[in-house]
């Protein structure tokens, strides 16, 4: 296996990500950005899972950087990854979804940082 | 040039693809699809590298979670079901920026690694994950479930108006009653059901005019013929002169409303009938 086609994949969609975030103006879009690049990191994080362990065969690890016995620890990290991406979706789209019962906009250019309504109640 | 690297390469092109059409699609539900076809892809690449459970979490929690919850908010805010024009800004400062950083990373990996042949571990099951999980990382599984709740609270707290938001000073006493249902307020569809109502008021009036002319052309043949019929039955028979003006003096749909004047006569002698 050459592994140097997931990270390649993994950086081309990284980079995809960078551009959708620089380049959309609707909120819901923007999100869709960061979760491909979310999904970027978590490939790499697998692919060195699988790799790095059967590159370092020989290498005599210190016994504090090996608590089990087979340390693998880059698939637990994409868990916890997938755990962190769910809850950011959640929240942002319900702040999406309050600032369009505010405004009527989904546009990110369209908001106003500098007034401060926040107070404001509103149905 | 392995079962598995063209397994990666197929799966690897899918999901650069699809991702190309999610940042670059006018459609906002094609991208949110688009974005299922990438994740899947992205899944797939997963189970080519050996990690089970995270190739089924992938699945239930982005294909069946993330992406119907964008796909959610995408309905909720009403976006347009046609391409949107006012999607994106100007392309070249991000197309830079992103083509940097993709050509940036893909340079630095290519040449970390270069085509150097890699042993595919044994795939990992869920019980070594679990063990993994609950055994070294333990500490950040807890964290992180702590994460998620607060996570759950403020995507409540922030969806709803009621709690937490702490009234003006200075705005006036709060509106009373429901808020304004999508219908009321939004002048586009009031000028649409205005215009629909027009519209119906029209045809109306056109079908009742075409149902009056109608009546009134054949109210004319029978009018001949009634009338011979009424001269014959006047010369012969009284009563029938009492029938028959009260039939005259009916109202009749389409026409002017009936006098009252020739009304009263004719009650009373209906009731002699």
């Amino acid at each position: 296996m050459h592994v140097v086609i997931p990270y390649v994949v993994a950086a081309l969609l990284f980079a995809l990500g960078v551009y959708g975030v620089l380049r959309r103006r609707n909120a819901i879009l923007v999100l869709m950005a960061v979760e491909l690049m979310l999904n970027a990191v978590n490939l790499i994080l697998v692919a060195a899972d699988s790799t790095i362990k059967s590159a370092l065969t020989g290498v005599q690890p210190e016994a504090w950087a090996n608590p089990v016995p087979e340390p693998r620890a880059g698939a637990i990290f994409a868990l916890f990854v997938i755990v962190l991406a769910a809850a950011e979706v959640g929240v942002g789209l319900a702040i999406v979804l309050q600032y369009y019962r505010l405004r009527r906009a989904v546009i990110l250019d369209d908001v106003e940082l500098y007034r401060h309504d926040h107070e404001r109640v509103t149905g | 040039m392995t079962v598995a690297d063209a397994l990666m390469l197929a799966l690897g092109a899918i999901a650069v693809g699809s991702g190309v059409f999610v940042v670059t699609s006018t459609h906002l539900v094609r991208a949110g699809f688009y974005l299922v076809v990438s994740l899947g892809a992205i899944a797939g690449l997963y189970l080519v590298l050996g990690a089970e459970l995270v190739a089924w979490v992938q699945i239930l929690v982005y294909v069946g979670a993330v992406v119907v919850l964008m796909l959610f908010a995408v309905m909720l805010t009403r976006a347009p079901i046609g391409p949107s024009k006012d999607l994106d800004r100007p392309a070249l400062p991000a197309a830079l920026i992103g083509g940097g950083v993709g050509l940036g990373l893909t340079v630095l990996l290519v040449d970390a690694f270069r085509w150097t042949e890699f042993e595919l571990p044994p795939p990992g099951t869920g019980r070594r994950v679990g063990e993994q999980i609950f055994g070294a990382w333990v500490l950040p599984f807890e964290v992180l479930s702590i994460l998620l709740l607060a996570a759950l609270v403020g995507a409540i707290v922030l969806s709803r108006p009621d709690i937490g938001a702490r009234p003006d000073p200075n705005a006036g006493p709060e509106p009373e009653g429901p808020p304004p249902g999508p219908v009321d307020e939004s002048e586009e569809v009031v000028a649409r059901l205005q215009r629909i109502a027009e519209r119906q008021a029209a045809a109306q009036q056109r079908v009742r005019d075409q149902r009056a002319a109608a009546e009134r052309a054949e109210q004319a043949e029978l009018d001949v013929v009634e009338g011979e019929l009424v001269e014959e039955a006047r010369q012969t028979d009284p009563l029938a002169d009492v029938v028959l003006r009260a039939h005259e003096a009916r109202p009749k749909p389409g026409g002017p409303p009936p006098e009252p004047k020739r009304e009263l006569p004719g009650a009373p002698e209906r009731e002699e009938d």
